[in-house]
């Protein structure tokens, strides 16, 4: 009997990619909507920013912005176990990927102060 | 469409987008510093022939990209499949298309 492997790095990287790819796709359409409002006029998009200007917008924009990180790492992770000669290390890059998420989601931090 | 043609559809795309996504959090950690103001986005973005063309074909790719990606997810962990599921997902692609061009328009085209 074949038995799913949970405790395999490569699941984890499997289910990371697929939460973080339906998150952002349910988020596309308001971040649409959002840049949309400057052509109402410049002043209903600065309306919205100051609204967003508070921690529970930051912290969601640090979500957004860590998910897409690790939505891009196993992106690029699957692609590379795909089209790439295998090789050994493949669990280097699932290290890679959500090292890169930390540090862009801490810089971001960081920034938006 | 044929499972080969949406699979091969979902790679080409994610070619396409790695390294739009790159850009775009590279701009989201410089413009973050200080907050976000319309002045700011739309100092960058008004009149651009570059970024217009930047954030038009990400749009595109992320609307194929996206609907291919829900319709595995929704495939492979419910019950939902055949020509219903694959309407809806076309469906979302134009709704994501249609709302993508407006945002592209809103922070590109002048006032």
């Amino acid at each position: 009997m074949i038995r799913p492997q949970h405790n395999y790095p490569g699941f984890w990287a499997f289910v990371a990619h697929r939460v973080s790819g339906v998150a952002l796709a349910l988020f596309l359409p308001l971040h649409f909507l959002a840049l949309g409002l400057a052509l109402e006029s410049d002043a209903a998009l600065d309306r919205f920013l100051a609204v967003a200007d508070n921690p529970v917008f930051r912290v969601a924009e640090w979500g957004l912005v860590t998910l897409l990180t690790i939505h891009l790492g196993a992106g690029l992770r699957v692609m590379a176990l795909e089209f790439l000669p295998w090789r050994d290390g493949r669990k280097g890059l699932i290290g890679l990927g959500a090292i890169a998420a930390v540090v862009v989601g801490t810089i971001f931090l960081l920034r938006i102060g | 469409m044929t499972p080969a043609r949406l699979y091969l559809l979902q790679r080409a795309t994610a070619l396409i987008l790695a390294p739009l996504v790159l850009v775009h959090l590279g701009l989201i950690l410089v413009a973050v510093e200080g907050g976000l103001t319309a002045a700011e986005i739309l100092g960058r973005t008004r009149g651009s022939v570059g970024w217009g063309a930047f954030y038009g074909l990400f749009v595109v790719a992320a609307a194929i990209h996206a609907p291919i990606g829900l319709r595995n997810v929704i495939h492979e962990h419910t019950a939902w499949r055949g020509r219903s599921l694959g309407v809806a997902m076309a469906m979302l692609g134009l709704l994501l298309a249609g709302l993508g061009a407006r945002a592209v328009i809103a922070v590109v085209a002048a006032p």
